[in-house]
């Protein structure tokens, strides 16, 4: 299983990678395993305000679609405008050019809320 | 692991599956691929060369008996009396009320007939066939005992020529032989649900792993791909292809579901009076192909509206692989049925603009 110990996760299969305060978020090679084909990714917009646990996105895949929900609260700095035209990068790199936002956090202390790879892993094989 | 997997049947093929990398997932109480690779690649691979499917999921029954014949005009609703012997007709059976109990393929052979029906109806289908067994007819389910692979593909022909000395280029679509297939003896058939040419193989217990090997292998120079249920599902929508209990089932009718050209209203058969009037009052509602504008993902129990307002639903949906844009079939009133008819697809909070589009969504196949 494919789980960079240097990322943060959440239980709804995303993975944060922080650089001080700006998080880069995506969703795990495990997610899209079960996912299949990903045909659209609907993303916020720069300059959104997004809440941590709150849907801020959906992921169409040919197998079924999927709800991205924001592991921290913050405001959306960047998206991935690559995967407008070609959404199955997430298949192939999840962990790398399938990144999905780039959020600047706005309260550090829920950084706390996010487990490490070994946690995730736990999730994944509950 | 859950009670489901521990009960599901595995193919003579689960092995290779597994090996391959397969998704394996529990359908119709079958350990079966879902996909290896990816259903898009699964999809393009079979519309541009050849892919291999294992279908073992599907039953097949064998009907013989001197009122053979009598029976099977009886239960199915095309004129099977039409079939010459090694050819193949696409019909299906209806209850008295017309509604659909399942789709099916009967082949005509030198001494039987031989009855293709969807895996999650072998036990139904064969309790209602047997309710109405009449006369000199056995029917007997082979399905346990019949391992079904199918080549479809553009180069479908020239993999299979590789392997026998049948003439495969005289074959006509929609009809089977015997012949020796990589040394085994095996019925097969010009067949296929994808729109492309294409054959598909029964195959008895002892052969099967010589046939997967050796098709495998001689594949390898027609770089023929491994096709999961996911791509399976998308190459037959393309070519709006019915799939029983999605877009046909009790409740629907063959005139409704487009379904007409495999009636006969000539042969006496259950739910011939119902479809006979269906058909000359026209039936209320029809199965369209649908074209979708937009980023959007059309599924199964999806909503189609008319100004606001939910007139059907979506029986099918997909992102087409092969026209790059969402396709879906779905039941609407007669009158929202002709090509060029405006409507709206509901997903979730959103609403599509869609329009109707003659069959198929793929114009481009390699089938004859």
């Amino acid at each position: 299983m494919n789980i960079p110990t240097e990322l943060k996760y959440t239980k709804e299969h995303e993975w944060i990678k922080l650089d001080g305060t700006t998080a880069t978020v995506g969703i795990t090679d495990w997610a899209q395993g079960e996912l299949g084909d990903i045909v659209f990714v609907e993303l916020p917009e720069v300059g959104d305000k997004i809440e941590r646990t709150k849907p801020f996105g959906t992921i169409e895949a040919v197998k079924a679609v999927s709800d991205l929900f924001a592991p921290l609260s913050g405001e959306v700095v960047e998206i991935n405008a690559a995967l407008e035209d070609d959404p199955m990068v997430i298949n192939r790199d999840a962990f790398g050019d399938g990144w999905m936002v780039r959020i600047e956090c706005s309260d550090l202390s829920e950084l706390d809320q996010l487990l490490d790879s070994a946690g995730y892993e736990s999730i994944i094989n509950g | 692991m859950t009670e489901t997997e521990t009960q599901a049947v595995k193919t003579a093929f689960f092995k290779y599956h597994v090996e391959a990398g397969a998704r394996m997932v529990e359908f119709a109480g079958f350990m079966m691929p879902v996909q290896y690779q990816g259903i898009t690649a699964e999809h393009l691979a079979v519309r541009e060369k050849v892919g291999l499917f294992d279908l073992s999921h599907m039953g097949e029954f064998e009907v013989t008996g001197g009122d053979s014949l009598a029976f099977l005009q009886h239960v199915t609703t095309n004129n099977v009396a039409a079939l010459e012997v090694g050819q193949i007709q696409y019909s299906c059976m209806t209850k008295a009320d017309g509604g659909i109990v399942d789709d099916l393929l009967i082949y005509r052979l030198a001494d039987r007939y031989l009855l293709v029906v969807n895996a999650a109806n072998i036990a139904r289908d064969f309790s209602w066939l047997k309710s109405h067994l009449d006369g000199d007819v056995r029917l007997v389910d082979r399905s346990g005992q019949v391992s079904l692979l199918a080549i479809q593909g553009p180069d479908a022909e020239k993999l299979l020529s590789e392997l026998t000395t049948y003439n495969l280029a005289d074959m006509a679509f929609y009809t089977s032989a015997t012949a020796e297939i990589a040394g085994c003896e095996v019925l097969f058939s010009r067949t296929g649900y994808t729109g492309e040419d294409g054959f598909e193989l029964y195959i008895p217990p002892q052969h099967t792993d010589t046939l997967w090997k050796a098709i495998t292998e001689v594949g390898k120079r027609y770089d023929l791909q491994l096709i999961g249920l996911g791509a399976r599902d998308s190459l037959r929508l393309e070519m709006k292809m019915a799939l029983y209990g999605n877009d046909i089932d009790e409740s629907t009718n063959p005139i409704e579901a487009g379904l007409g050209w495999i009636v006969d209203l000539d042969t006496d058969f259950v739910g011939r009076n119902v479809i006979a009037q269906t058909k000359a009052e026209k039936p209320k509602r029809r199965l369209v192909c649908l074209e979708v504008q937009g980023r959007a993902f059309p599924r199964h129990g999806y909503d189609l509206l008319v100004d606001g307002k939910p007139v059907g639903k979506v029986t099918s949906g997909t992102f087409s692989p092969s026209l790059q844009k969402p396709i879906a079939l779905g039941y609407v009133p007669r009158r929202y049925a002709k090509a060029g008819s405006e409507l709206e697809v509901a997903i979730r909070n959103k609403r599509f603009a869609a329009h109707v589009v003659k069959p198929p969504f793929y114009k481009d196949g390699s089938h004859r």
